[in-house]
C-alpha cells in the first residue's frame, strides 16, 4: 500500500507508520460507530498518510465535508471533525454541533491538525458549544511522506506567510516537523542553511534540542546533513517552465498530494463490442509515484527523452507477451501466468503514460510554448532583460492568461535584479488596463516579495551568479544528460547548484555569490551522542536532507535525484518542502484579487 | 570557636547539641496553643511565610466558614498542605495558599466522621490513616492515587485507642494500635496481637508511641513513665529508660541519625523535653514554649512561636574534632592550621604528629566531613580550610570530596537564608538529592535562585536549568491565559518576554493577544502591539479576517498610508452601490498620495474614470459594462460598433498603439466583419506587422481573407506567414530567396514526401548550398 516509501535510501514508510498509529489511537479514543467531517483542504494530506480503509477498519461509517447549517444526518455515535486551527472554521463547527439534535444527543470530538489552539478553543467558547465535546485533541502532521526520498509539509501558502505576511507558523512547524523527523533518524550532526527563514527554523530547531536535551534518542543518525533553504534565495527557478515529464504534468495538469486529474478524452477504454458508448466525462484520476516501476523510470527524464523510453519499453512488453509462444511445458506455461498480473499492470501503465505524453506533447509542439519558452531562454541567459519585452506585449495585448503574463515579468525582473522604473511602471500599467485594477493588489504582493522590483542602484549581479554558479549551460543534453541544467533544457537550478556545490568543494568557494543572494548564509553542528557517530564504510555515500522552505518543483526535485545517482557524486539526497510548487501555483499564491460585487 | 561544644550535653556516649535555626518572625498572640500545625520533613514547609497565612486562611475561612472542622494538618512529599475534616474530606492546597482539589476518603467516614488522622510518608507517595467514630481504620497510602482500604476491627476496642502509629513495613502500611496494655498490629487482611519483648511489667497502659523516620524502630512510652526503644518489628529491645514522669506527654519523636552511636528519642511535656537514651540518665531542656517536634532523618526539629531548632546527635566527625581534648587527627589538623594562621612553628609539630601516624589523609577527609554537618557558616570555613590546608601535604590526594562539599554548603547555606527558609541539613540534602531540591525551589517559584543553583551545581540542562525554565515559563503563561489578578502594565510585559523561552508558537501570541485586547484600552493596545512586530504582523492577520475595521484603524495608528490606500481599495469591491465604491477609491488616492505612491494613485484615479465612463455609457447606451477592465470594455464597445468612444478610450488612457491594434484586430474578427478589417488594416501603418491579420484570420477560417496581408507581412516573416495560409510554395520561395537554413527546414517539415517532390529537391538543394556558405 505505501511500497513507494520503501525504495529509498531512507525508509520513510516509518515516518508514515508513526503518523497512522497516532490517527488509530485517536480513532479509537472516540469508540462505537463514527462519522468525520473534514476540513476539505486536509483531505489531500491525509489520503497520503491513511486511506479510508484504514478509517473504516476504526468504525468510520460516514464522511462529509465541513459546510454550514446541519451535519447531513447518519446513525453513528460519534462525530468527529477534522480541521485546520481556523476561526473562521470554528464558527462553521459551532453552528454545525448547534444544530445537533438534542433528543439523540451524539458525542462530538474535535482533532485539530497540525496543532492545537488555544484561539480557536476560546471561539468556541464563545459560542457556546466548547462543553459539548468529548475528546478535543491534536494530530501532528508536518512532515508527510510523499515519495520514496520526498517529504512535504503540503502547507499551501507558506510562501505568502512567511514573506508576505510575517506570520511564521509555517516554519514553526517545519522546525517541529524536523525534530519529529530526528526523534524517528536520529539527530542531524550538521546543518547548513541560506536565508532569513533557513536561520529563523534552525534558530529554533537549536531552541528546542536545548528544551528536550533530556530525551536524546540513541538513534544511530541516517542523516548526515541538513542544508536548509529559502525560497527567496532562488525565486528564478520556479517561475522558468519545468521540462521534466513530472514538471510538465504538474505544469500542465497540476498534481495535488501526488493526484493527477488527466482530460478523460484519451483514457476511454476501448472495449470491443462497445465502440459507440459515450465518453467518460469524469476527469481520469492517476496517482502518481514511485510505486510505478515506469513512472518512476520516466518521471525525471527531460520531456524530449520520454518518447524513446516510452518506445523502449513497449518493445519489451510486448516481447515479454510474445514469451507465451514459447512456453512449451507445462512449468513454463504455469510461470508465464504467474507474471501476468504484473505484466498487464506494466502494460496498462505504458498505455496511461503514452496517453499522457501525447497530450503533454500537443502543447509542448505548439508555437505558443516555443515563443515563450525561447523569451525564458533568452532572460536566463541575459538577453535584453532592460527593456519591454514585444513578446510579452504582444502576449498582453491578447490577453493571454494573468499568471503566465507575470511569470514572465517577475522572471524578467529577477534575471535583471529588478526593472528600469519606466518598463516596471509600463508593465504595470498594461496589466491593469487588460486585466483590470484589481490586480494592483497582486503587483503590490508581487513587489514585497521581491518578484518584481524597481531597479536600484546596485549593479545587475545576476550575470556574475550565472557564471559562477555555471547556471546557464549550452547544449545541455536531453537523452543522456550529465549535468542538472538538462530538467530546463539549458537552465540548472539554482538551488540545485548551491546544494551541489556545498557537497563539493563547499561554500567556501562561492563566498562572493552567496553574499549576493538574500538572508545569511550559515553552518551549525549538532552534537551527536558519543558512540553513535556513523562510521562510514569506504564507498558508502552521505545522506543529505535538503529543505526548502517556500516550496520546491518536480524539476528541483529531479535535478537531486540525478546527483544522487550519478556515479562519484558521494551524496544522496532526501528532499523536504513546505509544499510542492511550479510557477503557476506559486504565482497564484501571492494574488490578491477581489471578487467583483457590483451588481 | 571555643564555644562549639557549648550547646553539647552529653548522654552516655554519645553527645547531642541543639542548634537554633531560625528565630520565628510569626506574630501570633497565644503562641502555637490554639493552633493546627504541620510541618513537613526534610527542612520542608512549615515556611514561615505562606505557613501562617495558609493556615490563617484554613481556620477562618474553612473550617468555620466553609464545609466543616479541619481535624489535622500535614504536608505531602511534594510539598502540597492537605487538610482532613471531620467529615473524611481531604482539601489540598499549594504551597501558596491556592486551593488545588479535594477528595473524600469513602462514605463510610463521613458517616461516623473522623475521630483522629494521621499523615504519613511511605517509598509509595503520602498517605493518610483516619480512625473513624466507629473506631474503625481507614488508610489510604498514596493520595495521588487513591485506593481506600478499611482495615479490620480491633477486639475488645471500647473507646478511642489509647495511642496508634502508621507503620510502613514489606511494602505494605499497617497500623500499629494500642488499647491499654494490649499492643496490635492491623494489616490488609487481619489484627495480630504482638507484645513487645522485655516491656516494663509495671506499665498498665502504652500512652504514646512513635515509628522512627525509617519505620525501622518503635518507641513506646507507658503510664509508668518508662519509654521503650525497640525495632518496629517487636522482635528485639534497644534499651529501656524511666522518665520517673507520669504524666502524658504531648509529643513523642525519635531522635536518631544514620551510623548513631545510641538509640534515643525525644519526649515533650509541658515545658519540658527529655532525651532518653541507652543510659539511665536524661538530658532535660527547658521550653519557654509551646513547641511541636519535627522528627527529621538526622534529628528532630524543634518548633515554637519564637523559635526554630534543630535537636541532633553530635555526628561523629565533629565529635572527633571538637571534644574537649581530642586527639584524633582532625582535631590535630584543625590545631596545626590554627598555629599557621598565627605564624607559629607549633604547626610544624602538630603536622608531624598526625603525618607520623600517617593519618593525614583520614585528619582532612574528618575535616571535610565536619564541615559538612555545621550550621554557621564560619565554622565550616575553618574546617574547610584546615582541610585544604592539610591536602597541601599530600599527594595524590583525591580532590572530589572537598570540592563537591564546598559546593553542597554555598547551596545549602543558600537555601537556608531566612528569605528561602530550607534548613537543610547535609545529610538531608544528600538522601534528598539535588533534584528534589530543585523541585522544592520551583514550588515555592524561586525560579532564579533553582537556576542558580543548576548552574552552580552544574546539573545537566535537561534536569537542571531547562527544567527550572520550563516550569517558570508554564507558570507565566498560565498566568496570563487564566489570569486571576487584574493585569497591571508591568505583566504583560512580562508575558511577551516569556515568549522567546516558549518557542513563538503563534497560537501563543494570539491568546496573549486576543486577551490584551479586551484589558487595554485601545490606544494602549495599538502602542503595545508596535513595539511587537510578530505579535503585530499576527494581529493583523486576525483583523484582515474578522475585524476590517480595527486593521484600519491599526494602518491609521502607524501612518501607514500605502497600507490604508490597499485598504480602501480592498474595501471598495465589497461596495454595491457605484457611488459608494468610487467614493472609497477616491480615499485610497488620498493615501497614496500621502504615501507618495504617485504610479498607485494615478492608477486609482484612472479606474474611478473608467467606472465613471462605463456608468454613463451604460446609462446611454444600455450595454452592461462597470467592473469590465479597460482593454474589455473597449472590445465590448468595438464589438457593438461604438468605434468612437472605443477611441476616446483608447486617447483618453493613452494606450498604447500596438495594443489597440490588436484589440481592434479580434474584435473586428470576432464580428467577422472583414470589411472594416480591411479598411482599418489601411488606416495607416500596422505598428505590429501585418502577420497578425494573417493569423486572426486563419483562427477564425478565413483563408480568402488571410490571403490579402500576407503579402503586407515583413520579410523575415513572410515564411510563417505563407505557411499560415497553407501556401507551401510561397513560403519555399521566400524561404530559399532569404537563404535562411531553419527556414528551409520548417517548410521541409510541412512538405509532404509524395505530393511535393519537386519542391523537396529544390529545398534540399537550396539548403546545401546554404549549408556550404
Amino acid at each position: 500500500m505505501a511500497s513507494h516509501l520503501f525504495c529509498g535510501r531512507v525508509n520513510l514508510n516509518i515516518l508514515r507508520e508513526a503518523a497512522r498509529k497516532d490517527l488509530r489511537e485517536f480513532l479509537d479514543k472516540c469508540s462505537g460507530s463514527k462519522a468525520i467531517v473534514w476540513d476539505e483542504y486536509l483531505t489531500g494530506p491525509f489520503g497520503l498518510i491513511a486511506q479510508y480503509s484504514l478509517l473504516k477498519e476504526h468504525e468510520v461509517e460516514k464522511m462529509f465535508t465541513l459546510k454550514a447549517g446541519r451535519i447531513p444526518s447518519a446513525a453513528v455515535k460519534n462525530i468527529v471533525f477534522f480541521v485546520r486551527p481556523r476561526l473562521e472554521l470554528m464558527d462553521i463547527i459551532a453552528e454545525n454541533v448547534a444544530s445537533e439534535d438534542k433528543l439523540q444527543p451524539r458525542d462530538v470530538h474535535i482533532l485539530f491538525v497540525p496543532r492545537r489552539s488555544l484561539l480557536c478553543e476560546q471561539r468556541l467558547k464563545e459560542k457556546g458549544v466548547l462543553n459539548s465535546f468529548t475528546n478535543i485533541d491534536e494530530y501532528i502532521l508536518d512532515l508527510i511522506p510523499y515519495d520514496g526520498d520526498l517529504l512535504s509539509m503540503e502547507s499551501e501558502s507558506s510562501f505568502r506567510e512567511c514573506y508576505l505576511e510575517n506570520d511564521q507558523t509555517s516554519l514553526y512547524h517545519a522546525a517541529k516537523g524536523l525534530m519529529n523527523l530526528q526523534a524517528l533518524y536520529g539527530t542531524i550532526p550538521q546543518i547548513f542553511g541560506k536565508g532569513e527563514c533557513a536561520r529563523h527554523v534552525a534558530n529554533m530547531m537549536l531552541r528546542m534540542k536545548r528544551e528536550f536535551a533530556g530525551s536524546q534518542t540513541q538513534i544511530l543518525p541516517v542523516f548526515d546533513t541538513l542544508l536548509l533553504l529559502d525560497r527567496n534565495v532562488d525565486l528564478l527557478t520556479p517561475l522558468a517552465t519545468q521540462l521534466t515529464y513530472e514538471g510538465l504534468i504538474d505544469e500542465i495538469f497540476g498534481i495535488t498530494n501526488g493526484y493527477v486529474k488527466l482530460p478523460p478524452e484519451k483514457f476511454a477504454q476501448k472495449k470491443q463490442g462497445e465502440g459507440g458508448k459515450e465518453l467518460p466525462t469524469e476527469p481520469k484520476k492517476l496517482q502518481l509515484n514511485s510505486a510505478e516501476e515506469l513512472y518512476a523510470e520516466i518521471r525525471d527524464k527531460n520531456f524530449n527523452a520520454v518518447g524513446a523510453a516510452l518506445s523502449k519499453k513497449a518493445k519489451i512488453i510486448s516481447a515479454a507477451f510474445e514469451e507465451r509462444h514459447n512456453a512449451k511445458t507445462v512449468g513454463e506455461i504455469k510461470q508465464f501466468v504467474s507474471q501476468l498480473p504484473h505484466m498487464q499492470a506494466a502494460r496498462s501503465s505504458l498505455a496511461n503514460h503514452t496517453s499522457i505524453a501525447e497530450l503533454i506533447k500537443d502543447i509542448t509542439t505548439s508555437e505558443d510554448f516555443f515563443d515563450s519558452l525561447t523569451v525564458e531562454q533568452e532572460f536566463m541567459t541575459g538577453v535584453d532583460t532592460d527593456k519591454v519585452s514585444t513578446y510579452i506585449e504582444d502576449c498582453i495585448a491578447q490577453k493571454d492568461p494573468l499568471i503566465k503574463i507575470l511569470r514572465l515579468v517577475c522572471m524578467q525582473s529577477v534575471c535583471n535584479n529588478g526593472l528600469k522604473q519606466k518598463v516596471l511602471d509600463y508593465y504595470k500599467k498594461e496589466i491593469l488596463q487588460t486585466y483590470g485594477y484589481k490586480h494592483i493588489l497582486t503587483l503590490k504582493n508581487l513587489e514585497k516579495v521581491g518578484l518584481l522590483k524597481p531597479q536600484s542602484t546596485m549593479r545587475n549581479n545576476y550575470p556574475t551568479i550565472r557564471k559562477t554558479l555555471k547556471l546557464w549551460m549550452e547544449d545541455a543534453n536531453e537523452q543522456n544528460p550529465n549535468d542538472i541544467s538538462y530538467v530546463y533544457s539549458g537552465y540548472a537550478p539554482l538551488s540545485v547548484r548551491l546544494t551541489q556545490v556545498l557537497a563539493r568543494p563547499g561554500w567556501r568557494s562561492i563566498e562572493e555569490v552567496l553574499k549576493m543572494l538574500p538572508g545569511p548564509h550559515f553552518e551549525e553542528r549538532q552534537q551527536v551522542p558519543t558512540g553513535l557517530h556513523k562510521k562510514r564504510q569506504p564507498g558508502e555515500n552521505r545522506t543529505t536532507l535538503v529543505f526548502f522552505l517556500g516550496g520546491v518543483t518536480y524539476a528541483e526535485i529531479a535535478a537531486l535525484r540525478f546527483l544522487s545517482n550519478m556515479e562519484d557524486s558521494g551524496t544522496e539526497y532526501i528532499i523536504a518542502a513546505t509544499k510542492l510548487i511550479n510557477g503557476t501555483s506559486w504565482i497564484k499564491s501571492l494574488m490578491d484579487s477581489p471578487e467583483e460585487n457590483l451588481p | 570557636m571555643a564555644f562549639v561544644t557549648a550547646n553539647w550535653n552529653p548522654l552516655g556516649d554519645a553527645f547531642y547539641r541543639k542548634i537554633e535555626l531560625y528565630e520565628m518572625g510569626w506574630n501570633l498572640k497565644d503562641g502555637l496553643r490554639d493552633c493546627l500545625v504541620a510541618a513537613a520533613p526534610y527542612g520542608g514547609p512549615i515556611g514561615e511565610f505562606c505557613f501562617i497565612t495558609l493556615l490563617r486562611k484554613i481556620v477562618s475561612e474553612y473550617s468555620f466558614w466553609k464545609s466543616g472542622v479541619v481535624k489535622q494538618l500535614g504536608w505531602t512529599v511534594s510539598d502540597d498542605l492537605l487538610c482532613v475534616q471531620e467529615d473524611g474530606t481531604v482539601l489540598v492546597y499549594d504551597l501558596l495558599g491556592g486551593f488545588k482539589r479535594h477528595f473524600s476518603m469513602g462514605n463510610e467516614v463521613s458517616q461516623s466522621q473522623v475521630l483522629e488522622t494521621k499523615i504519613f510518608h511511605s517509598p509509595y507517595g503520602t498517605g493518610v490513616a483516619i480512625l473513624t467514630g466507629a473506631l474503625r481504620f481507614t488508610l489510604a497510602t498514596n493520595i495521588d492515587d487513591i485506593k481506600l482500604r478499611r482495615l479490620p476491627e480491633v477486639p475488645g476496642l471500647q473507646g478511642a485507642p489509647s495511642c496508634w502509629a502508621v507503620l510502613t513495613q514489606d511494602r505494605q502500611s499497617k497500623v500499629l494500635v494500642a488499647n491499654g496494655s494490649h499492643l496490635f498490629v492491623l494489616d490488609n487482611t487481619a489484627c495480630t496481637p504482638v507484645t513487645p519483648p522485655g516491656l516494663s511489667p509495671q506499665a498498665s497502659s502504652i500512652v504514646h508511641m512513635c515509628v522512627s523516620f525509617s519505620y525501622k524502630y518503635l518507641a513506646l512510652l507507658t503510664d509508668s513513665g518508662h519509654v521503650w526503644m525497640g525495632t518496629s518489628n517487636l522482635k528485639e529491645k534497644l534499651s529501656e529508660v524511666d522518665t520517673k514522669i507520669k504524666a502524658p506527654p504531648k509529643q513523642m519523636a525519635w531522635c536518631r541519625r544514620p551510623k548513631s552511636q545510641q538509640p534515643s528519642a525525644v519526649v515533650m511535656w509541658d515545658g519540658l523535653l527529655l532525651v532518653v537514651g541507652e543510659c539511665k540518665e536524661t538530658i532535660q531542656y527547658h521550653l519557654d514554649d509551646d513547641s511541636i517536634l519535627v522528627p527529621e532523618l538526622d534529628g528532630v526539629r524543634i518548633i515554637s512561636g519564637t523559635h526554630h531548632e534543630l535537636l541532633q546527635e553530635v555526628p561523629g566527625a565533629c565529635e572527633e574534632i571538637f571534644k574537649i581534648a581530642s586527639m584524633a587527627p582532625g582535631a590535630l589538623l584543625l590545631e596545626a592550621h590554627k598555629e599557621y594562621e598565627k605564624e607559629s612553628q607549633k604547626a610544624d609539630e602538630y603536622l608531624r604528629e598526625i603525618k607520623e601516624q600517617s593519618l593525614l589523609s583520614e585528619a582532612v577527609r574528618q575535616c571535610v566531613e565536619a564541615a559538612g554537618h555545621e550550621h554557621e557558616p564560619e565554622t565550616q570555613k575553618t574546617l574547610l580550610r584546615a582541610a585544604s590546608f592539610g591536602k597541601c601535604f599530600l599527594s595524590n590526594f583525591p580532590p572530589e570530596q572537598f570540592v563537591s562539599m564546598c559546593r553542597d554548603l554555598r547551596v545549602l547555606n543558600a537555601v537556608r537564608d531566612y528569605t528561602v527558609g530550607i534548613p537543610l541539613s547535609h545529610t538531608q540534602f544528600k538522601q534528598m538529592t539535588i533534584q528534589v531540591l530543585i523541585d522544592r525551589l520551583v514550588y515555592r517559584k524561586l525560579y532564579p535562585l533553582a537556576i542558580e543553583v543548576c548552574r552552580y551545581l552544574k546539573t545537566p540542562e535537561y534536569q537542571g536549568v531547562s527544567r527550572v525554565l520550563k516550569y517558570w515559563a508554564c507558570y507565566k503563561v498560565c498566568v496570563c491565559v487564566y489570569l486571576f489578578t487584574p493585569l497591571k502594565k508591568k505583566n504583560y510585559i512580562l508575558i511577551i518576554f516569556v515568549q522567546p523561552y516558549c518557542m513563538p508558537s503563534c497560537m501563543l501570541v494570539y491568546t496573549v493577544v486576543m486577551y490584551l485586547k479586551n484589558e487595554l484600552n485601545r490606544g494602549d493596545f495599538f502602542m503595545m502591539l508596535r513595539n511587537q512586530p510578530v505579535a503585530l504582523s499576527l494581529y493583523k492577520q486576525f483583523c484582515k479576517h474578522q475585524e476590517q475595521d480595527t486593521l484600519k484603524d491599526l494602518f491609521n495608528q502607524d501612518d501607514d498610508h500605502e497600507e490604508l490606500g490597499n485598504f480602501y481599495v480592498k474595501a471598495s469591491y465589497k461596495e454595491q452601490r457605484l457611488e459608494a465604491r468610487i467614493a472609497h477609491l477616491q480615499s485610497a488616492v488620498d493615501e497614496y498620495y500621502k504615501a507618495k505612491n504617485e504610479f498607485s494613485a494615478k492608477t486609482t484615479e484612472d479606474e474611478m474614470r473608467l467606472l465613471r465612463f462605463q456608468r454613463k455609457l451604460e446609462e446611454e447606451k444600455g450595454e452592461q459594462l462597470v467592473g469590465f477592465s479597460l482593454h474589455d470594455t473597449m472590445t465590448t464597445l468595438l464589438s457593438v460598433g461604438l468605434h468612437k468612444h472605443a477611441e476616446q478610450l483608447y486617447k483618453d488612457f493613452r494606450v498604447p498603439d500596438k495594443r489597440f491594434w490588436w484589440l481592434r484586430l479580434k474584435a473586428l474578427a470576432e464580428k467577422e466583419d472583414w470589411e472594416e478589417l480591411e479598411k482599418f488594416s489601411k488606416s495607416k501603418k500596422s505598428p505590429i506587422g501585418y502577420l497578425p491579420f494573417v493569423e486572426v484570420c486563419i483562427k477564425h477560417h478565413n483563408k480568402y481573407e488571410a490571403r490579402k496581408y500576407v503579402s503586407k507581412v515583413t520579410l523575415e516573416q513572410k515564411v510563417k506567414a505563407h505557411l499560415a495560409v497553407g501556401d507551401v510554395e510561397g513560403a519555399a520561395e521566400a524561404a530559399i530567396e532569404r537563404r535562411n537554413e531553419s527556414e528551409i527546414g520548417t517548410v521541409l517539415s510541412r512538405c509532404s514526401a509524395t505530393t511535393d517532390h519537386l519542391l523537396v529537391e529544390r529545398l534540399n538543394r537550396a539548403k546545401a548550398t546554404v549549408a556550404k556558405k
